[in-house]
């Protein structure tokens, strides 16, 4: 018997801004010229947030932080594509995206200051607590979106991972999960090149990451995750379809962590600064305002406006989280429980009496 | 009052909890039409349909994975992991983030789910199939740990396990699905969570044991009754553990054992004796004993008699601590 094809697959890459910012109208995605300069606004908003948590760290005011620079397009972009019932459900590194979705800036510090309380968002804001162990908030995400199915509520839940992450088994049984179930769900994953020190190539022998969605039965597409309007499009394009039932997406944004790993890392022990450069040069932020200049949206004073903006919203928010009073001990023992357990409670007591009658 | 063995208890309580709350819904591996392997959902497909009853991929932490999503949500998840053996590839999700979902998020999301398993030795099964690993459930934050020894109370701790507002991992006694038969009231009720039972008064000794284990101590209570008056503590809850019934009777009794099947070191015994230490000091008359299984990989069915208490050394034990 001659062998037949038993499936034919193939993955594709979208951009549409190029690295002068040139813009493909053809593919360009319905923004307004205030949407693309609130993008812009976020974006660089994100940066000088991010710029300054690093020094917050040296100077000893936060805790460990992994730096989002770089990655401003793929995680603006995707989070500005939500709908206002849809909810994000976080890794660790998507600083813009909790700023587009609206984790207040003081919060976000206080969190990486090592305060719980950061992470309490207000009631009515939709995105998800952070997860730390790599890969495992993918099967909350699915669970999530698939319970929403099952109430007829028309929602979808947009889910970021990495490169490393896509290696982890959670993220494979959540995307199994999201197939075999249909869930609306969109599988983020920023490939930032980088998982600490281990590089993309060694994540995986796959051509791309996108084409793990094809083992599960879904579209996966990859996106030039430095172009915010590719970005952008392809995300909004991937939540309405989910939201309109027909299933899951994955999208792989192609991106780069210009920073360290983290605040405890040092990247030049691994790379080199050439690639650096040359990721400095496809720098996201930088690539929108060249669209921006030609399409006659920026300015000088546009810019200065927009840079001082941001300073004072971070300065501020550093000024908010800094005058918040302490945790007090109880909070180290309420919230493990609805009730305190009596073992919670005498526990509790033991320590609040060895430090002299507690708060 | 119907007639039910511990399975039965539990799948009545499942369906009971399924009419009463439309939230409650099975998720977990050949559950569905096939009504699970030991058929602790049978028939509950056709009466509930597959979004309520839904057969999973193979997938144990998927499972638990998506079971905590769906109970972010607000849905009453109770996933089935088919053997406790199993449950290990899960542990990931129940220790990052099922007992650490209410803490890190101070309160705005907590984790309404339960995970149902059965667990345990004394049925000749393979490798894998056999293992005790109550201990390490304890020992995580955040999640409650039920074990029940008998149906009458198998429905009321599951009835109290889905309604409970934090994850309960609910350990159900293979050995002991069929074993017992007695009546339990169709009627809605529960047994609550973080108590324990005294199943026999006595005077002498205290001997505090829980799931497949409780039989085999009563056994060995009865047959020593005429020179050692044993006091049964059935402790059903073992996170957050009932410390002041086991207080009480050792106060009364003055010594006491654990009797439990899982490996001895760092076991549930041990803490009970540490308990005793920090709670009963004073009252002790005698070191406390344990009865246990071996720090080995749980054995194939060949040598698992030799691993297993059995009521000679329970009764060895009582007479030990009571001699002394």
């Amino acid at each position: 018997m001659p062998r037949e094809v038993a499936g034919k697959f193939e993955v594709s890459m979208l951009k549409v801004l190029d690295e002068e910012g040139n813009c493909d109208e053809a593919l360009k995605p319905a923004l307004t010229n205030d949407q693309v300069k609130q993008l812009y606004e976020l974006m660089v908003l994100t940066r000088a947030f991010d710029d300054l948590a690093l020094k917050l760290q040296r100077e000893g005011r936060i805790g460990t932080y992994p730096s989002s620079r770089g990655q401003e397009a793929t995680q603006v972009a995707s989070a500005y594509a939500l709908g206002e019932s849809d909810w994000l459900f976080p890794a660790f590194r998507e600083a813009g995206a909790y700023i587009t979705k609206g984790w207040p800036l003081e919060m976000q510090y206080q969190y990486w200051a090592g305060d719980e309380r950061g992470s309490k968002l207000p009631e009515n804001n939709r995105i998800f607590t952070i997860a730390i162990p790599v890969g495992t908030q993918v099967p909350h995400a699915v669970g999530f979106a698939w319970a929403a199915k099952l109430r007829g509520d028309k929602i979808a839940v947009l889910v970021y991972f990495g490169d490393g992450a896509s290696s982890e088994g959670d993220v494979h049984e959540g995307m199994n999960f999201a197939g075999v179930f249909k869930v609306p769900v969109v599988l983020l994953c920023q490939n930032n090149q980088w998982a600490i020190s281990v590089p993309r190539s060694k994540q995986t022998a796959a051509e791309t990451l996108a084409q793990r969605a094809i083992s599960y039965g879904f579209e996966g597409v990859q996106v030039d995750g430095n172009d915010a309007f590719a970005v952008y499009k392809a995300t909004r394009e991937a939540l309405d379809k989910a939201r309109s039932g027909n299933g899951p997406t994955l999208i792989e944004c192609v991106t780069y962590r210009m920073g360290d790993h983290t605040t405890s890392d040092d990247a030049q022990r691994y790379r080199t600064s050439r690639e650096l450069e040359e990721w400095t040069r496809r720098d996201p932020i930088e690539r929108l305002s060249k669209y921006m200049k030609k399409s006659g949206l920026w300015s000088n004073d546009y810019e200065n406006k927009v840079q001082a903006d941001a300073a004072e919203k971070v300065r501020i928010a550093v000024e908010e989280f800094e005058s918040v009073k302490p945790p007090e001990i109880k909070d180290l023992f309420a919230w493990t429980y609805a009730e305190l357990t009596p073992n919670l409670k005498k526990q509790y007591e033991d320590l609040a009496r060895s430090i002299g009658g507690g708060n | 009052m119907v007639q039910l063995n511990l399975v039965g208890a539990v799948r009545l309580a499942l369906k009971q909890e399924m009419e009463r709350d439309q939230d409650v819904v099975l998720l977990g591996e050949d559950i569905g039409t096939d009504g699970g392997v030991f058929r602790a959902t049978d028939g509950l497909i056709k009466e509930f349909g597959e979004n309520r009853v839904i057969d999973t991929p193979l997938s144990e932490s998927g499972i638990v994975g998506v079971a905590i999503g769906l109970a972010l949500y607000g849905l009453k998840p109770v996933a089935e992991i088919q053997f406790e053996g199993f449950l290990y590839p899960a542990l990931d999700q129940i220790i990052s983030h099922a007992g650490r979902i209410r803490n890190r998020s101070r309160g705005r999301f907590h984790v309404p789910l339960v995970i149902r398993f059965p667990y345990g030795g004394g049925i000749s099964a393979p490798e894998h199939h056999s293992d005790s690993p109550e201990a390490l459930l304890v020992h995580t934050p955040g999640v409650k740990v039920v074990m029940p020894s008998t149906p009458y109370d198998a429905k009321g701790l599951l009835t109290s396990a889905i309604r409970d507002p934090d994850p309960v991992l609910f350990m159900e006694p293979k050995r002991v699905y069929r074993a017992i038969v007695e009546d339990v009231p169709e009627d809605d009720y529960t047994v609550p969570l973080g108590e324990a039972k005294i199943v026999r008064e006595g005077a002498d000794v205290t001997l505090v044991s829980w799931g497949a284990m409780m039989r085999l101590s009563r056994e060995a209570a009865e047959k020593v009754k005429d020179t050692i008056s044993v006091e049964v503590i059935d402790l059903r809850t073992l996170s957050p553990m009932d410390i002041a019934t086991i207080t009480r009777s050792v106060e009364k009794t003055g010594r006491a054992l654990a009797v439990h099947e899982a490996p001895r070191t760092a076991g549930l015994g041990a803490e009970i004796a540490a308990v005793i230490n920090e709670t009963a000091f004073l009252s002790l008359e005698a070191p406390i004993e344990r009865v246990t299984g071996f720090d080995v990989p749980f054995p194939q069915h060949k040598l698992e008699n030799y691993y297993l208490p059995d009521t000679e050394r329970i009764v060895k034990a009582i007479q030990k601590v009571a001699s002394f």
